[in-house]
């Protein structure tokens, strides 16, 4: 028997989660499903704290929708406050304090590892809401719902990752845990933001990777397109990011010949990689994500609470 | 053997470091933190002709046993290297250096906006991924250290 025991559980990495595991978060998200419409007293009484350091209005109000669609209350600061809470404190004594306040913990961070060391100092569970350029695994965890939702299964998919592969946090987490699924991942980047070698040192003898630039070349054979911004605030200076900046468009020419069940994701916000002439076609599924976000999100909160097993 | 006796003499009591690659003997002192202002006699032997790897470092420290953590720091900068402890101009003790499965507060994190860089309270801390060639993973980060950068931040 799997002891899938995750009352109590930090979820800082998608590392740290087998794909069992994995399976078991997203039949629990297919269970919430309803009570995301309804809404629901699951989690009446507790309280989630949302700790950002870090401007992400979109990944915090889904945090704070999903308590509020379970009955729980919701408090913390966004990047505005930071600067009274940073004055001299550090994280971990932030956490310390706020401990007391909250039965969990939804934490971002500019610096990489943050969620890690907020966990270890943490009585109260840790969702990691992007920590750095490192992972964002509640970001990965949707993406997987999304493609089993749309897709049936993840096993036998040929997924391309486009864009920036090297700054973006969504990618990595992402790459993880598809590594974890019977699948051939495409790694299409311009070559100054191709994945980085301790990502691809974790997937490529677990599955089949592809590198390159050429995103036409690769359209025709594609189940998923998962699209990714360019982040200019990534950029150690204006004019490498200028020399990448619209490598690739994802408009109607280009998917002329993509298959005919292709979806198409994408974390948001979007700058120009995707046309709005695309948001019309069958397969931008990008909107539904998140509205699955939502879903994922209640279901790990439920989880690490203990009110779902 | 009068030159080899001038340039390493025989020590008392205390640990001879041999076999370290040609030219990493400054490393495996620095890593030990040892400055050379603890009014210890200390030989330092670099490039001096081998058997085994053309050329080797010895370092001779007197009247100081190293200890098993001490020995497993060498393994960073000098996987090969061999001790003795030595008393009574006898070697007593024979040792190997081995590489510890995890390596805390030793180093520092390469990446920069690694929290463990930052004033947290967090000790630094690598799981070892591969002895030869090196390879550290961070705890906090994941970024992955090789020798050249493991030798840079000593
Ligand atoms: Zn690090």
């Amino acid at each position: 028997m799997l002891n899938l025991e995750f009352k109590g559980r930090d979820i800082v990495s998608i590392e740290d989660f087998s794909r069992e595991e994995i399976n078991y978060i997203l039949n629990i998200s297919r269970s919430m499903e309803p009570l995301a419409s309804k809404g629901s007293d699951m989690l009446k009484g507790k309280i989630l704290a949302t700790l950002f350091f870090e401007p992400s209005t979109r990944t915090r109000l889904s945090f704070e929708t999903a308590m509020l669609k379970l009955g729980g209350a919701v408090i913390g600061f966004a990047e505005a406050e930071v600067a009274s809470v940073r004055k001299g404190e550090n994280l971990a004594d932030t956490i310390r304090t706020v401990e007391n306040y909250a039965d969990v913990i939804a934490l971002r961070h500019p610096l990489d590892g943050a969620a890690k060391l907020a966990a270890e100092f943490s009585k109260v569970p840790i969702l990691n809401a992007g920590s750095g350029s490192e992972e964002h695994p509640t970001q990965a965890l949707m993406d997987l719902y999304t493609m089993q939702k749309e897709k049936g299964k993840i096993d036998g998919l040929k997924i391309a990752l486009v864009g920036d592969l090297r700054y973006g946090r969504t990618v990595h987490s992402l790459a993880y845990a598809l590594s974890l699924y019977d699948i051939k991942l495409y790694l299409i980047s311009p070559e100054s933001l191709k994945m980085r070698k301790e990502v691809i040192h974790a997937v490529e003898n677990k599955i089949s990777v592809v590198e390159g630039t050429d995103l036409e070349e690769v359209i025709p054979q594609i189940d998923v397109l998962y699209v990714t911004r360019i982040q200019k605030e990534r950029f150690p200076d204006a004019a490498e990011y200028a020399k990448v900046k619209g490598t690739y468009k994802i408009d109607l020419k280009l998917l002329k010949n993509a298959k005919k069940d292709l979806i198409i994701l994408h974390p948001l916000p979007r700058l120009d990689e995707i046309a709005a002439e695309v948001d019309a076609t069958p397969q931008a599924r990008y909107f539904q994500q998140v509205w699955n976000g939502i879903v994922v999100r209640m279901a790990l909160l439920a989880l690490v609470l203990g009110a779902v097993k | 053997m009068v030159e080899k006796e001038l340039r390493v003499s025989k020590i008392k009591d205390g640990t001879v470091i041999d076999h370290i690659s040609g030219g990493y003997a400054l490393d495996v002192v620095k890593i030990l933190g040892i400055t050379g202002r603890e009014k210890r006699v200390m030989t330092i032997a670099i490039n001096v002709p081998s058997k085994r790897f053309k050329v080797k470092d010895i370092v001779k420290i007197e009247g100081r046993a190293l200890n098993t953590e001490e020995v497993n720091k060498i393994a960073l900068v000098a996987p090969h290297a061999t001790i003795n402890i030595i008393r009574d101009y006898c070697v007593v003790e024979k040792l190997e250096v081995k590489l510890p499965k995890v390596i805390e507060g030793i180093l520092k994190c390469v990446n920069p906006a690694c929290i463990s860089n930052s004033n947290e309270p967090a000790v630094s801390k690598f799981y070892v991924q591969s002895e030869e060639p090196l390879l550290l993973k961070c705890h906090y980060c994941g970024y992955l250290l090789e020798r050249a950068d493991v030798l840079q931040n000593l």
